[in-house]
């Protein structure tokens, strides 16, 4: 075995969420990520992977970043630096979107809610936070806008799971069956004010839940006691990336950067040209007419062995870049993951290589997502 | 914690001697470490190794780690129930949850591994 990393960052910069206590006392190991101190699992990958497919399962997002958007010029501005349309955002829905550099790759890929007229909340990457808030700044220039870092204000917690709704109802008077996929209410949660949104990272129905800082212990007690009859457990990051996976959607850092576009990526529904100029629309534009060089498509392998981010990849013997995702699939109990392939590679059905310490191993790209629910 | 009738090394494995072979496995603390183990490939029986050298590969869900050779020596069996049940090692890392023999070729490489004691101060435990 190789030494294992060490459990606690001597780094003074390593931040703790408000639930970090809870955390240790439910058994969760704590590992470093994104500059926090997060727990990676509880009582196992598995487990809780699977309990939320079947049940539910809680998780502590409170790494997240959440930044506000007001004034006057809010719409004119995002829809200067997000490629998705924000003018269809009415108020109460939230928008799946890129914040897109000027060559139609991603700074970050984030959620945009609309709160009132001239009113927005984005949630970003906890690793990008920084960045894309003097992103944010320089590009607020020429805007009636005021940007303004609200993260060490929200926690966040993920209610997911088919049962999550009637397990979270009890503690909300928002008439949960009547918030839609991708819409939110502002209400209460265990008596403390909160956004309930319809959202998730797992592919199943469920709630994030975002409140004040100082809440965050109440409402996670409060949740975690009206989900046991239900079966829900905590969940950590080693969890949320199987889930995620398993339901297609990009993880910054690997499946997307700042290197790859947002129509490479296959996201070419958050990619709204006929809205008019934002960054990067140009080139985007340019691979919607003429097809962009390589795709993000979702994979299986047939051996055993687990491709992981960074394997390379071969077709036809040529190296063809390589793994960004790469998983057992805890629900389909097969080896998945995500690589860039040729447009000529992408097709479902086409197989291709990828080396796993140094072994070529037969791999063959699937229809994505690899799991969806049955609604 | 860790039983006291075998050897073990700062890389995590343990090494069980009688007579000339060895056998060989994980510990708790790093079945612990890794989580659900999915997939373990194993050494081919007959290959000689040297102490340090790979002898296999494990994967859990959330990682990959390379088993290292404790001992120099050559593959005498596997640990065949592996191959269809590789979560034996998270449910007994230091019984059923072997992962291979070895012949040992230098007898004397046993004397550096740490005991019981010494391993579990190094975990912490």
């Amino acid at each position: 075995m190789a030494p294992f990393a060490r459990r606690i960052s001597l780094s003074a910069e390593i931040k703790k969420t408000p639930l970090h206590g809870i955390h240790v006392e439910e058994g969760g190991r704590m590992v470093p990520f994104a500059g926090w101190e997060m727990p990676v699992q509880y009582s196992g990958v598995l487990d809780e992977h699977t309990a939320v497919r079947t049940r539910a399962g809680m998780f502590d997002v409170s790494h997240m970043g959440e930044v506000e958007v007001r004034g006057p010029g809010a719409l004119d501005y995002l829809q200067h630096v997000t490629s998705n349309d924000v003018s269809r955002l009415t108020p109460g829905r939230v928008q799946y979107s890129a914040l897109t550099t000027p060559k139609g790759t991603f700074v970050d890929d984030l959620l945009v809610y609309r709160m009132f007229e001239g009113d927005y909340l984005l949630v970003i990457n906890a690793a990008n936070t920084p960045k894309d808030l003097a992103w944010l700044r320089t590009h607020a220039q020429g805007f009636d806008v005021r940007v303004e870092d609200v993260s060490d204000r929200y926690f966040q917690i993920a209610v997911q799971g088919p049962r999550a709704q009637e397990i979270l109802q009890p503690l909300t008077p928002a008439v949960l069956p009547g918030i839609k996929y991708y819409a939110f209410e502002r209400s209460k949660v265990a008596g403390v004010p909160a956004l309930v949104s319809r959202t998730g990272y797992t592919g199943e129905d469920g709630f994030e839940i975002y409140g004040p800082w100082s809440e965050a212990e109440a409402i996670w007690r409060a949740l975690r006691e009206a989900g046991k009859p239900a079966g829900m457990i905590p969940a950590g990051l080693g969890a949320r990336d199987t889930l995620r996976l398993e339901a297609k959607m990009a993880l910054y850092g690997n499946d997307i950067d700042d290197t790859t576009t947002v129509y490479e990526a296959d996201l070419g529904w958050i990619v709204k040209l006929e809205k008019g100029e934002f960054l990067g629309r140009a080139p985007l534009a340019l691979q919607k007419a003429e097809g962009t060089a390589r795709k993000l498509v979702g994979f299986e392998t047939e051996g055993r062995a687990v491709a992981r981010h960074g394997h390379p990849v071969l077709v036809e013997g040529v190296p063809s870049g390589s793994v960004t995702s790469g998983s057992f699939s805890p629900t389909l109990k097969k080896n998945i993951g995500l690589a860039y392939l040729p447009p000529g590679a992408a097709e479902p059905g086409t197989r291709f290589e990828v080396e796993i310490r140094g072994r070529r191993e037969r791999a063959v790209v699937v229809p994505t997502p690899f799991y969806k629910r049955s609604r | 914690m860790f039983p006291d009738d075998r050897r073990y090394t700062k890389e995590h494995e343990w090494v069980l001697v009688s007579g000339g072979a060895a056998k060989i496995g994980i510990t708790d603390f790093a079945q612990g470490e890794l989580g659900d183990i999915v997939f373990v490939e194993l050494p081919a029986v007959g290959k000689s190794v040297a102490q340090g050298d790979v002898l296999g590969t494990i994967e859990s869900v959330k990682a990959v780690s390379e088993v290292y050779a404790p001992v120099s020596g050559t593959v005498t069996a596997v640990n065949a129930l592996l191959a269809e049940k590789p979560e034996t090692i998270n449910s007994d890392p230091h019984g059923a949850g072997w992962i291979c023999a070895l012949s040992v070729a230098t007898p004397s490489e046993l004397d550096a591994l740490m005991d019981a004691g010494a391993y579990a101060a190094l975990t912490g435990r």
